[in-house]
């Protein structure tokens, strides 16, 4: 089997000169091209219907104010916090499935979710704090978390990528206890509202909990995409990665680190959503053919998933309802048997 | 050529400590048990407990408190931490990863997945033997996915790659469980109760299934001892010393299913129990299967017990349910044992 | 030794965690030699090569490169001047040769400045030095052992620098392919690059190498041409292996053979 085809462009010195598979460079560029048509059918959709017409008017400033209400403060937030929570996601896991070599390492799996919902759940139930709060107390919670999890992993001085997630799923399971205790501690309102945090929704997301998580995605997103190359050298293993010139210990320091707070931004604007960090990248590198696992890809591919999903848990069929944490969860489900079908 | 006629130093100790092992634990168990029958949120006098047990006079509040509630509880906490502890210890030789049990290996919520699902489409009405069966069925249907899923039918299962799958295969269980709920609000009256992961609150009627099911299974258990000695060495050796890898595996998992099945459906998913005790026992005893079977029963039974015991004395007037108590006592444990240089090969 | 050296070790010390490994030992490697280090398992071979590429620092002593020691040059300075193949490297699952090999140009590049003219000829160059221009497109998880081992000797010729280092790259090669790794080894050794290689076979490293260094027990015993090196006392010393050397009746180079029966070895 041969590989894909690749382009190169060089400007006319050589200063600028770049090399790229065409294949995952067009499923990345598919997939955003993708979420156009998703969008404008999450802004038309939802509790009433809006047509195109007045979507148009609306944008052009001269709809109703009603309408004008409606898109600017429900339903336009909610589309553009599923795309940076979905982008955040599905980068975040692409980079811990670098870092671990295991396509099933990331951050969802290994803890860092949990621990950014322990802070959240602390913040409402101990602390009954506003919206505002939760969110900064589940972004240091998950760093907290992060911290935790890398320090315990250290051993003479090295983290091996399976002891890293190992200890990661242990302190999930110990923060998940401790969301239990927290939760059957309380009196039952609060405890209703942890529960319903816990699950994962962007319903009710406004720009405030959106805008953070906008500014961390275009923030953090072009900083890990300049340590790239160095990312793409740690496939190799540390010695050649070393050898070859690589700044081994800074590039998995910083990636990690950008990794955590884009799961940790994520989960402050949404709650915990499974899968997407898990099955972004690995969909998007099967799709593009392409061996190393992808980051604009996992961002475009994590983005169309979540608004996907979102668009899904509200327009479920027998009138289910579920938010969207749970609809990823369990399409997450699906991959998962697809994977093994494929016997991977 | 000098013969070895008695046994060396080292492995003479071993023998002995097995014995006092053995000892140590049935006396916990007798102290936890006398605990937990004189112990909960009532407080009642042990002269009234006593004769609650010899001489129970059904019209007495304090009389119906022991004998309806907290002798099953006890009873059901012992069995169901027995069956658990197997559990692991089996699967713990079938996957050699020192890290598998059915908590995180996802059995548990496979077997609460089925029972949802089982109160949902039948409103609750299936009775003990419909529980049992939907528990079975989500064990068996989780254990074999997460099996698939962790390459246990390749050769070369890693196990990193395992744990992962029953992570992940358990978050995805979990969501579907949490759907159903959300969506039948009658299911979730029903199920929270149950889902917690207590022995608390559950029918004395459960008590006689549970032991009927899990007692023989344990005792089929302790007899395949050797067999899954060989396994646990792989595959290649275990076919050259004359044992069945397959039958094995077959045998295995379906205790397996029974005892965590079993497990389950009475108490709800409680983890870590199937890590911590097998783990303490190897620790003592060393890995011989033939000891780490029926001593995991043992020292799992006191950790549930005990955990049950702590759950009530910790927050009154409130209970803290069995899983949590298990979970803050065994992660950690967990994630030292992932700490070690080179994880522990059985 | 009168040959110049660009790479020298002083007096280094190195040690993991808390095992020293070696002691204090100095060794100029020759330039333009094909210099091979053998040894019994554990002598500290693997961790001599190492501490020369620089992945292990030493905790005593230095190593020098142009008379400047190692730790002061930058990470892609030092990627230029030398390049190592380590035992371990892994291989992304379903990389093409072609892209493999065009990792070894890292330290020449930058990052928009991912594929030069530069860039292109040199990974050409190594696909044809090594003989594996014609699979460039296939799939790496889908060669030979051999092939592979061309493959990944392709990328670190990618890196275009004088100076090799290669440890152990004939493990797990049956015989045909080592001879077939050796000899390009030879043909680049003939080009002009300085090659330091880490062989556990001493017939081989005495047919290939310019200079030979024996270690035990993270000490060098003794170093030179291998004709004038190897003899049977040297080889008891060194292994504890009770032998016979001859000339090699194909290359005349030093043939050791062991002993018959367990005299060998006691």
């Amino acid at each position: 089997m041969t590989a894909g085809t690749v382009r190169v462009w060089r400007s006319r010195d050589e200063r600028i000169a770049l090399r790229w598979h065409r294949r995952p460079a067009m499923a990345a560029a598919t997939l955003l091209l993708l979420l156009i048509p998703l969008g404008v059918v999450a802004l038309l959709t939802g509790s009433f219907d809006i047509g195109p017409a007045e979507l148009w008017a609306t944008l052009t400033g001269q709809g109703e104010p009603t309408v004008a209400r409606v898109l600017g403060t429900i339903r336009v937030p909610r589309l553009v916090g599923g795309i940076v929570v979905g982008a955040a996601l599905g980068v975040s896991g692409a980079v811990f499935q670098t870092i671990s070599r295991n396509p099933l390492g990331s951050p969802d799996i290994i803890g860092f979710v949990t621990g950014a919902a322990t802070g959240a759940v602390v913040a409402i139930l101990v602390f009954e704090a506003p919206p505002g709060i939760v969110s900064l107390a589940a972004v240091c919670s998950g760093m907290l978390t992060a911290v935790l999890v890398g320090a315990l992993s250290l051993r003479g001085g090295t983290a091996g990528g399976y002891r890293l997630v190992l200890v990661g799923i242990g302190v999930g399971a110990l923060l998940g206890a401790v969301n239990d205790l927290l939760l059957t501690r309380s009196q039952r309102d609060d405890a209703i509202a942890a529960q319903i945090w816990l699950v994962g929704t962007l319903n009710g997301r406004g720009w405030a909990e959106v805008l953070p998580t906008v500014i961390a995605v275009a923030i953090l997103i072009p900083a890990l995409l300049l340590m790239r190359r160095g990312l793409a050298a740690l496939e190799l293993g540390d010695g050649m990665a070393r050898q070859v010139g690589a700044p081994v210990t800074i590039v998995r320091l910083g990636t990690i680190a950008i990794a955590v707070g884009l799961a940790a931004f994520a989960t402050a604007t949404a709650g915990p959503i499974a899968f997407v960090a898990l099955a972004a990248p690995q969909l998007v590198a099967r799709v593009g053919r392409s061996s190393s696992v992808p980051l604009v890809g996992s961002a475009a591919m994590g983005a169309v998933l979540l608004v996907g999903a979102d668009l899904l848990s509200q327009h479920l069929p027998l009138s289910l309802s579920a938010p969207v944490g749970l609809v990823t969860g369990v399409l997450g489900g699906v991959y998962l048997l697809w994977l093994l079908s494929r016997g991977r | 050529m000098t013969a070895l006629l008695v046994a060396p130093p080292a492995i003479r100790r071993r023998g002995s400590r097995r014995v006092v092992a053995v000892l140590v634990g049935v006396a916990i168990l007798m102290a936890l048990t006398v605990l937990s029958v004189l112990v909960g949120s009532r407080p009642i006098e042990p002269s009234v407990v006593w004769a609650a047990i010899t001489r129970p006079d059904v019209t007495d509040d304090a009389h119906l408190v022991v004998t309806e509630l907290r002798m099953p509880r006890t009873a059901l906490a012992i069995v169901v931490g027995a069956a658990l502890g197997v559990a692991g210890a089996i699967m713990q030789a079938l996957t050699r990863n020192p890290l598998a049990e059915p908590g995180i290996l996802g059995v548990n919520a496979g077997a609460a997945a089925a029972v949802a699902t089982g109160i949902a489409v039948t409103g609750g009405a299936f009775g003990t033997l419909g529980l049992f069966g939907f528990s079975f069925a989500g064990a068996a249907v989780a254990a074999l996915a997460v099996a698939a899923l962790g390459g246990i039918f390749r050769r070369g299962a890693d196990p990193v790659r395992l744990t992962l799958a029953g992570v992940a295969f358990a978050v995805t269980l979990g969501a579907y469980t949490q759907t159903l709920l959300i969506n039948f609000p009658s299911v979730f009256d029903t199920f929270r109760h149950w889902a917690v992961g207590s022995v608390q609150g559950r029918g004395g009627e459960l008590v006689l299934p549970a032991v009927a099911i899990i007692v023989p299974a344990i005792a089929l258990a302790s007899l395949l001892g050797r067999s899954l000695n060989a396994v646990a060495m792989g595959q290649d050796v275990a076919r050259s010393v004359g044992a069945d890898p397959r039958g094995v595996l077959g045998a295995g998992a379906l205790l397996v299913v029974l005892l965590a099945g079993a497990a389950t459906a009475v108490a709800g998913p409680i983890g870590f129990v199937g890590l911590t005790a097998p783990l303490a026992v190897r620790l003592l005893v060393g890995p011989d299967y033939r000891w780490i079977v029926p001593l995991s029963a043992l020292f799992a039974a006191v950790l549930v017990l005990g955990a049950d015991i702590l759950g009530r004395v910790l927050l009154p007037p409130a209970e803290l349910e069995t899983s949590i108590v298990t979970a803050i006592i065994g992660a950690p444990v967990f994630i030292a044992l992932a700490r070690r240089r080179r994880l522990m090969r059985l | 030794m009168n040959t110049p050296s660009r790479l020298v070790a002083a007096s280094i010390r190195l040690a993991y965690e808390h095992r020293v490994v070696v002691p204090d030992l100095d060794v100029r490697i020759p330039d333009g030699g094909f210099t091979v280090i053998v040894g019994p398992n554990a002598c500290g071979k693997s961790t001599l090569l190492r501490a020369l590429a620089r992945l292990l620092t030493p905790e005593r002593g230095t190593v020098l490169l142009d008379e400047r020691a190692l730790s002061a040059y930058r990470s892609k300075e030092v990627a230029r001047a030398l390049a190592l193949l380590p035992q371990a490297v892994v291989a992304p699952d379903g990389i093409a040769v072609m892209d493999l090999v065009a990792r070894g140009r890292f330290p020449h590049q930058r990052l928009l400045r991912q594929w030069t003219t530069s860039d292109a000829e040199a990974v050409n160059r190594a696909l044809e030095a090594t003989g594996v221009a014609d699979l460039a497109d296939r799939r790496v998880d889908e060669l030979s052992g051999g092939q592979r081992q061309r493959v990944l000797l392709a990328m670190t010729l990618a890196q275009e620098t004088d100076i090799l280092l290669l440890d152990e790259p004939t493990t797990f090669l049956d015989m045909t392919h080592q001879i077939e790794v050796l000899e390009l080894c030879r043909e680049l050794h003939g080009e002009g690059r300085t090659i330091v290689a880490v062989l556990h076979d001493i017939n081989q490293a005495c047919r290939y190498a310019t200079h030979l260094v024996a270690m035990r027990d993270g000490e060098i015993i003794a170093e030179g041409a291998p004709s004038e090196l190897i003899t049977a006392e040297l080889v008891e010393q060194v292994f504890g292996l009770r032998a016979r050397v001859i000339a090699d009746p194909v290359t005349a180079t030093p043939l050791v053979i062991p002993l018959a029966g367990w005299e060998a070895v006691r």
